[in-house]
This record gives C-alpha cells, structure tokens and sequence, in this order.
C-alpha cells in the first residue's frame, strides 16, 4: 500500500513550475477529478428535481473530461484532448435530447420530480 | 438308526415319475373342472344364481368320480412304478431357470385327492342345504370350487412354485369364505386376521423356494430330491425351518396359531372343508412331500417334532375352555394337526402315520363340524353350547353321526382315530421319551373335552333359548353327515396289512422296523386307559352336576388362559400389533412433517423471503442509482483489493 | 500551480453547494463557476482550444439550455428538503463517501510516470495539431458525432412538437370566440387594460385605475404582483402637489437649459 495521502508522484523537481505548469504532476488533478465524479454521483442519488438531477450528470461528465486532458498531458499527445472533444459533443446532443424528454414530461404531468417515474415498484 | 446303513435311496427316494399315457391324460382335469366351476360362477353372476350350486357340486363330484378312477389305475400298477408326470405347460423361464406347471401324481397326491375331492364332494352338497336361505348362495358355490381347485394345485404341482401357487389360490379362497358374511365385522377381522398372519407363514414359503433355487438351481421336486444330499447340512436345516415356518402359517401351529379360531367366523361347511380337511393338512403335506429334505436334516425335524408338541398341548388345552361348539372343534383341529406335524417330524418311520391320520381326521372332523352346523341350524345359528343341552333326542341322526366322530377322535379301540393316534403316539416314544409322553398327555385331555362337548351338548338338562325348536335337518345335510360317520368308524381299515405305510413308502423312504421298548398292545392299553381318564374326569364336572347358563367368573388360572387363546392374541398384539402401529404412526408422522413439511416449508420459507425481497424494487429511480454506484464502488473495491 | 490551487477548493465548494441548494437556478449558476474554473484548468494544461469550447459549448450554450428548461418548467419549484425515500440520504453520503474515498485513493496509487507535458504534441500551435489528428485518425468519429448531432436535433424536435388537433384558428374565429365568451360568461372582450393609465411612470408596475379609483388587478403581471413589487397607484394619484412641482421644475429646467 502505497500511503493514505494522495502524493504527486512522478512530480518532477522544477521550482518553477508555477508559470506554465505543465510540469506540474498528473495527480493533483486526477484526484480533483475523482471528487467532483462523486460530488456529481451523489447528487444523482439525493437530489430530486429532473434537471438538477440532469445538471449533476452533467458534472460527472465535466470531471473525466478534466481527467482525459490531464492524462494526455502526461502521455505527451493530443488522443485526450480529442476525446474530451468528442465528450463535449454527445454531452450537448445528450442534453438537447434529455431536456426535450423533461419538458414533455412536464407538461403531461405538471411536474418535473423524479421520484413520480414509480410504476415499476412491486 | 439305522439310516446309514441303508442305501440313501430308500431313506430318501427320488421323484421320478414316468409320463403320463391312457386314463392319467385326464389328470388335468380333475383341477381343470372346479377352476371353469369358479370362472362360470363368478363371471356369469346373477345370471347363474339359479343353477349355481347344482353347478358347484358337480364340478367336484365329477373331479371326484375321476380321482377314484385314477386311484384304482395307479394301484393297478406294480409298487415302484406309481409315479406319474403330466406336462401342462411352461410356466416361465428366466434366464437358465425354468418351471413348468405339470402335474405330479403319484401315491401321496393319489390320497390327498381322494380326501379332497371326496370330502368336499359331500361339503358341497351339505352346504346346498346349509345355506338355502342365503341370497349369495352361488358366490359361495364359486368360491369353494376355487378353493378345491387351488387346493388341487397344491398337491399335484410338480415344482415348489407350483405348490406356492396353490398355497396362495387356498389363502385367497380361505379369506374370500371366511369373510363371507362380509356384513359382519368380526367376519371381516377374522378374514384379514388370517390372511396376515398366513402371510408370515408364506415368507417362509417364498424364501425356501429362493433357498431351494439358489442350492439348486431348480426348483423341480425331481431336481430336488436327487440332489439333496449334495447340500450342506446348514443348507439343508436352514430349507427345513423356513418350510416348518409356511406350514405354520397354513397349519395354524404354534406361533402362527391365532387365526384358526377366529377363522370360526365362516359358514360352517367353510370351517369343515378349509378350516378341519383339507387347507390346515396342507403343512403337513408340504413336509411329507419335502421327506427327502427333512431326512436328511435332523435338526430341521427336531424343530418340526417340537413345535407339533407345543401345539398339540396348546389346542388341546384351549379346547378345554371354550363355551363356542365351533371353538371347540377349532382347538381341536389345531391340536390334532399338532398330531401329524409332530409324526411327520419324526423322520421315515413317522410320514405314514402323518398321512394316515390326517386322512382319518378328515374324516371324523369333518363329520363334528358338519353335525355341529346341523346343531346350529336347529338351534337358530346358536354356538354357544351353554344353550344347547339333551340334544339326542331332538336330533337323533345328528347325535348318531356325531357320536360316531367323537369315539373316533378320543381313540375309542375299532375306530379310525384310535388306529392312526396311537400309530403317532408309539413312534413317538419309540423316539424320545418325553415327546411320547406330551402326545398321551395330549389324548388324554382330549378325551376330556370332546366328552365335555359332547355332554353339555347332547345330555344334561334342556337350557334352551326361547323361542328354539331343535329339529332334525334336511335329508341334503344327513346324508353327507352319515357318509362320514361311517368313513370315521371304518377309517382304520387302511391300517389293515400295514397297507397305508407300504403304499406310502416309494414316496417317503421305508426303514427296517425295529422291535421298540413296550409292545404295541402295551401301548395301547395305556393310550385307552389315559383316555378313560380323561372321559371320567369330565364325566364327573359335568355329566354329574348341571352347568350353569352363564360362564362361572371365579375359575382357575389355567381355564382363564385358556377361555383367551393361552394369551396368543394378547402377545401377537403386543409383539407386533402395537409396534406396527407405532412404525406406521412414525412413518406417517415423519412423511407429513419432515417430507411434507420439508417441501412446503421450503417453497413457504422461500415465498415469504421474495416477499420480503421484492419489496427493494420501490420503484424509484434514485434507489436503483444507489444501488448501481452501491456496485460501481464494490468493483473499485475488488480492484484495489487485488493490486495489494 | 497557484492557478490549480486556487480553483481547486472554488471548484469542490462550489460543487457541493449545487447539492444544497434548493433553488435549480441557484444549482445551475453554480455549474457555470463549476465549468468555467475548469475550462482555466485546461488552459493551465497547455489545452487552448479546449478551454475555448468548454467556455463556448458547454458553458455558454449547453448551460443556458438547462436555464431555459428551468425556466420554462417553473422556475419557483424547489425541492423540499425531506426526503421521501427511508435511508436514501443516509446510504447515499455514506456510499458517495465510500465511492470517493476508494477513488481517491484508488487514483492516488496510480503511477502516471513522468508527464510528459504538450511541448512537443502542440509543436506548430495547438488547433492546428488537434485539426491535424481530428481529421486524419479520428475522421470516422468525427462524422459519425455529426450525424449523432443531427440526430438530436431532429429529436428535439419530435419530443417538443405539439400535435394540432383542429384547424388553425384565423383571427375571425378568436374574434367571435371573445363575443360567444362574453354572452356566455361576462368576460371582458377587448384586450387587457395597458398599465399606467394615470400613473406617474409608463411602467409595468404601476396599475391601471378603474373609474371608481381602485386599481385593476388585471392590468399588472401576476409575477410582479407575487413578488410584491406594485407601486400603489392611488397614492400617486393623491400626491397631486408634489406631481405638480415635478412638472413645472422639469419645465424650469427645460427652458434655462435653452
């Protein structure tokens, strides 16, 4: 086991790192990333309006975006970069699409909580 | 004795008879007649309840009529050639094993026909008369036509399969009359009482059969008794017993003794033919045909020898204190069958005598149980002989006939009884001693009784019921009585020239005939004067004073043991009676609640665990995505864990 | 690393604060801070033109959808703070936490090795290399992302189209809609009293007056009157005195102006 506190490891010792910080090391952010993944999972789980709900998932989204450009900085190409590109495209498909789904369901039920979605119980 | 020194032959002989040409080819008929009897009978239905019993009685008379036409060919015959082979048909074969059903005829069955066919020839025609008044009267026919069939069977089989076949038809035909009065619940009891514990007797059968193929790998009496010297004494003895055990059962001897007088139930004719004749001899039969077993395995005989003992003294003494006229008879017949078991246990010297006496019992018991049906048809189907009382003179061809039957059974000198029961009683004591001394004991309490039964019924004062007329029966049922009160006076003609023992001996063995102990009219005047004993002693309690209506209460030890079978249906009861409804109660106690209720309580446990579990589907979306990142952080888990 | 570490703690607080709050519009502006400091933190990792289409794409239109949406279901709904489901607040911090915990450190043990950094990948300028890779690997995803974007769009579309299930109503039938209306119920015909009439400012909050004085309550929108923010028009009109010198100093100062 490898220690409890979350090192930069791999951190190379430049002092000046702070001007462009692409020397800076990958785990910062990659530990930022894992955080707010689980802030956005539990608002997932606790929040009940279907756009916040939406909104949280659009979170988690953002935080292995943030996680994709920081491991193609450590691997020194672009493939990351793309793919958080890519990412962002279907994110924006997804919400057109989603958003569309909600107001319907809006305006047939005059509410927009996900709990009411219930028939499916025993 | 002096067994070793004769050929083993002789001791034992072999079955080997020639085949069956000119009047033998009816052979087959003489069982063919009875078992169409029954088959018309019992498929025809109402149809024939007109002509049923004239039809039942001819079937058997003409069986009769050809039995007597057989025994005269096979007696024209010379001495070493009365073995004749009749092959019917192949029963099965299995593998290297095969039986056939052929008949064997030869002096034994020779005899047994004659006594069965004849005697149930003269059954049948009484039982026209005895059950006039019964509306089943063509069904009773049936089944006694079945029973002298099956009867037939047993005693012209050539193979022990052959015989079990015909000891399963007499124990079929026995329950279906016993139980005849279906209506009754004690005749129903009684029917399945004897029914099952024939059939520990018939474990016996099974299992010796088993035994005999598997030492010899047929089951063939020829097979057999040319090879049975061959097997192992263990083997041997071990045959003995478990055919010792079938003829318990069928026999009524001693532990398998409890059915007979329960059997009692029946029609009258039924208790004479199955229960006094014919069924009851077949143990006798199965041992005598078995000599070339038993001969050869003392030990075998010496638990035959001992267990006739016991019952000839258990019967007699039962006999002593039963108020039931057919109880009587019935204690009786136990005790006289305890005669032949114990002669045919005593080796060659004593089949003959088996033989000879079970013929004369025939005769003389069938002729008291007849009498006492006419007893009870005058009396209005009253048994109970403390109603009965100075019958002779309102009955006197009854009182003539039976009279006839009891001088016969106490051993009155000249009649068959006294010829064939000292015969056993001589080649007992030649023997041993004490088993010589049981068997006299045994005359002598036999006197005792039957004067006892004689006099409460016959003499003494009137102690009729009210509206009793006795009156004398119907010429149908005198004369079969008179038939064989002349049979049960003339009976000991067969001894005349030592002709029953020389007919008899190619089948049994003969041996050289030793000069024994006392002579022969020693003996017997000591049997008489045993006899006279008994006869005076029950002179004195109850030709002397008059017997009470009711049963005294305040009697000895002994008669209150007898008056319940010396306690042979309150042991069976707690040896296996109440041990089998124990096992039944268990068994049906552990099928309900652990098989039963292992199934329904698994399928029951197993509802209310989905009912419990099913309520986790609530329906909502968030609880399912926390189960789901429930999942995802089990599987970070697992990840980690492995990279340790 | 000043910049890292300064958005980090605005990022995470911000992020739980979209949890606590309970206003949606409240939780979307604070996903804006939340996507903006993370398009600086891809600046900070040598991604420019990442860090412009997040700010563009997601930030700027993306989000300003989910406004839209939320102002269009209903902007005053707000979640009640009691939880219907038993345990699911409970389960989900204690999981959420255990999720997070073993992420964390799950990530910490990873060793990402040296970083390489993007010296040498943006060598001749970062859109140009990601133009570079874009249209020679990726060319396939690349088209079928487009024809995923047309497919939503059309479905947007479909799901928000509202079937017409008589004709087109011409201005004739609302006419003679209003007239049947007004015989059958007494409603008032003619269009809504414009607000202001008699009042000081041209303006929204101000009622109409009726003859009698009283104000019409139809003349003012029903959100401003929920929120409390209608100017009471009959004290204006009771003011006279002071309406007067208001008129005659804004004349003064007209005419020394000139």
């Amino acid at each position: 086991m490898m220690g409890l506190i979350p090192l930069a490891v791999g951190d190379p010792t430049t002092p000046t790192a702070a001007s462009s910080a692409s020397q800076m090391g990958a785990t910062p952010f990659i530990v930022l990333s894992a955080i707010l993944f689980t802030i956005g999972a539990v608002g997932v789980l606790t929040r009940r309006n279907a756009i916040v709900v939406f909104m949280c998932v659009e979170l988690m989204l953002n935080a292995s975006n943030l996680a994709l450009i920081t491991f193609s900085r450590a691997n020194g190409n672009l493939d990351g970069q793309i793919a958080a590109f890519f990412v962002m495209v279907v994110a924006a498909a997804e919400v057109v699409v989603g958003l569309a789904i909600i107001m319907t369901i809006f305006r047939t039920r005059r509410s927009a909580s996900v709990d009411d979605a219930s028939l499916l119980k025993y | 004795m002096s067994e070793a020194l004769l050929p083993l032959h002789t001791v034992a002989p072999f079955v080997d008879p020639t085949g069956a040409d000119g009047v033998f080819s009816l052979l087959w008929l003489v069982i063919a007649l009875p078992a169409l009897g029954a088959a018309v009978l019992l498929v025809g239905g109402r149809r024939t309840d007109r002509w049923g019993h004239l039809l039942g009685c001819a079937t058997v008379v003409v069986s009769f009529v050809l039995s007597v036409i057989l025994f005269i060919a096979l007696a024209g015959r010379s001495d070493d050639d009365r073995s004749v082979h009749q092959h019917l048909w192949t029963w099965f074969t299995s593998g290297s094993y095969k039986v056939q059903f052929d008949i064997l005829y030869d002096q034994l069955s020779a005899l047994f026909l004659l006594l069965i066919t004849g005697v149930g020839s003269l059954i049948h025609i009484y039982s026209i008369g005895y059950m006039a008044h019964d509306d089943r009267r063509r069904r009773f026919f049936a089944h006694l036509n079945l029973f002298v069939a099956s009867m037939l069977v047993l005693v012209l089989a050539s193979d022990y399969l052959g015989v079990f076949l015909g000891w399963e038809g007499v124990g079929l035909a026995s329950y279906l009359l016993i139980g005849f009065w279906q209506q009754k619940h004690s005749a129903a009891f009684a029917a399945k009482k004897a029914f099952v514990v024939n059939r520990v007797g018939d474990i016996g059968m099974a299992l010796a059969a088993s035994l005999i193929f598997a030492t010899f790998g047929s089951t063939s009496f020829k097979v057999v008794s040319e090879n049975a010297h061959n097997a192992s004494k263990g083997t041997l003895t071990a045959i003995g017993l478990l055919l010792l055990l079938a003829a318990c059962g069928k026999s009524a001897q001693f532990p398998l003794q409890s059915w007979l007088l329960d059997a009692m139930e029946g029609p009258t004719p039924v208790s004479a033919l199955i229960h006094a004749a014919t069924m009851v001899t077949a143990g006798v039969y199965l041992i005598t045909r078995s000599n070339f077993i038993f001969s050869i395995a003392p030990d075998a005989r010496t638990g035959v020898v001992l267990v006739g003992t016991i019952t000839l003294l258990m019967g007699a003494i039962i006999g002593c204190a039963k108020d039931d006229i057919k109880k009587v008879l019935a204690g009786s017949t136990m005790s006289q069958i305890g005669y032949m078991i114990l002669a045919s246990g005593l080796g060659v010297a004593g089949y003959a005598f088996a033989i000879f006496h079970l013929l004369t019992h025939g005769f003389f018991k069938a002729n008291m149980f007849l009498g006492a049906g006419s007893v009870m048809h005058g009396t209005n189907d009253d048994v109970d002989m403390r109603h009965y009382g100075a019958l002779r003179t309102s009955m006197p061809v009854t009182f003539l006939t039976f009279a006839m039957g009891y001088l016969a059974i106490i051993g009155f000198p000249g009649f068959s009884g006294f010829w064939s029961k000292d015969k056993i009683i001589e080649t007992a004591l030649d023997q041993n001693v004490v088993i010589g001394l049981c068997a006299l004991l045994g005359a002598g309490i036999t006197g005792f009784y039957m004067t006892r039964l004689m006099l409460m019924t016959f003499f003494g004062e009137k102690r009729w019921e009210k509206d009793v007329h006795p009156h004398e029966s119907p010429k149908v049922m005198t004369v079969p009585l008179i038939v064989l009160a002349a049979l049960s006076a003339l009976g000991g003609l067969l001894l005349v020239g030592n002709w029953i023992v020389d007919w008899l001996s190619p089948v049994v063995g003969s041996e050289e005939h030793v000069d024994t102990t006392l002579s022969p009219w020693v003996l017997s005047a000591l049997a008489v004067i045993v006899v006279a004993g008994g006869v005076a002693v029950a002179w004195m309690l109850f030709g002397r004073r008059p017997i009470p209506r009711e049963a005294p209460t305040d009697v000895s030890f002994v008669t209150r043991a007898a008056r319940v079978d010396l306690y042979g249906d309150a042991a069976n009861e707690e040896l296996f009676v109440k041990p089998g409804y124990g096992l039944v109660h268990g068994v049906m106690a552990f099928d309900d609640g652990v098989v039963d209720g292992g199934t329904v309580g698994t399928a029951t446990a197993l509802g209310h665990l989905s009912a419990r579990g099913r309520m986790v589907q609530n329906g909502f979306v968030r609880s399912y995505a926390l189960t789901l990142l429930a999942g995802a952080a089990l599987v970070l888990l697992a990840l980690l864990v492995v990279t340790w | 690393m000043i910049g890292f570490w300064l958005l980090a703690p605005v990022m995470v607080l911000a992020a739980l604060a979209m949890l606590f709050v309970r206003k949606a519009v409240h939780s979307a502006l604070l996903l804006a801070v939340v996507m903006i400091s993370l398009a600086v933190l891809y600046a900070i990792q040598d991604a420019p033109f990442l860090f412009a289409v997040q700010i563009i794409v997601y930030t700027g239109a993306i989000l300003m959808l989910f406004l839209f949406v939320v102002m269009l279901v209903g902007v005053d709904a707000s979640d009640s703070v009691v939880e219907t489901i038993r345990g699911q607040r409970l389960f989900a911090i204690l999981i959420g936490l255990l999720f997070g915990v073993i992420l964390v450190l799950g990530v910490a043990q990873v060793s990402v090795g040296t970083v390489t950094g993007l010296a040498a990948a943006n060598d001749g300028g970062n859109v140009p290399e990601i133009a570079k890779i874009l249209f020679t690997k990726y060319v396939f995803a690349f088209e079928t992302t487009s024809a995923l974007l047309i497919t939503a769009a059309v479905g947007a579309m479909v799901l928000a189209h509202r079937e017409r299930f008589g004709p087109k109503q011409t201005q004739a039938d609302l006419a003679a809609q209003r007239m049947r209306d007004y015989a059958a119920t007494g409603k008032h015909p003619g269009p809504l009293p414009p607000p202001g009439v008699f009042a000081r400012h041209n303006a929204v909050d101000t009622p109409a007056l009726l003859p009698d004085g009283s104000a019409a309550p139809e003349s003012i929108s029903r959100v401003l009157a929920a929120r409390g923010t209608v100017k009471n028009a009959p004290e204006l009109a009771t003011d006279v005195a002071r309406l007067t010198d208001d008129v005659e100093d804004a004349g003064d100062s007209e005419e020394a102006g000139r």
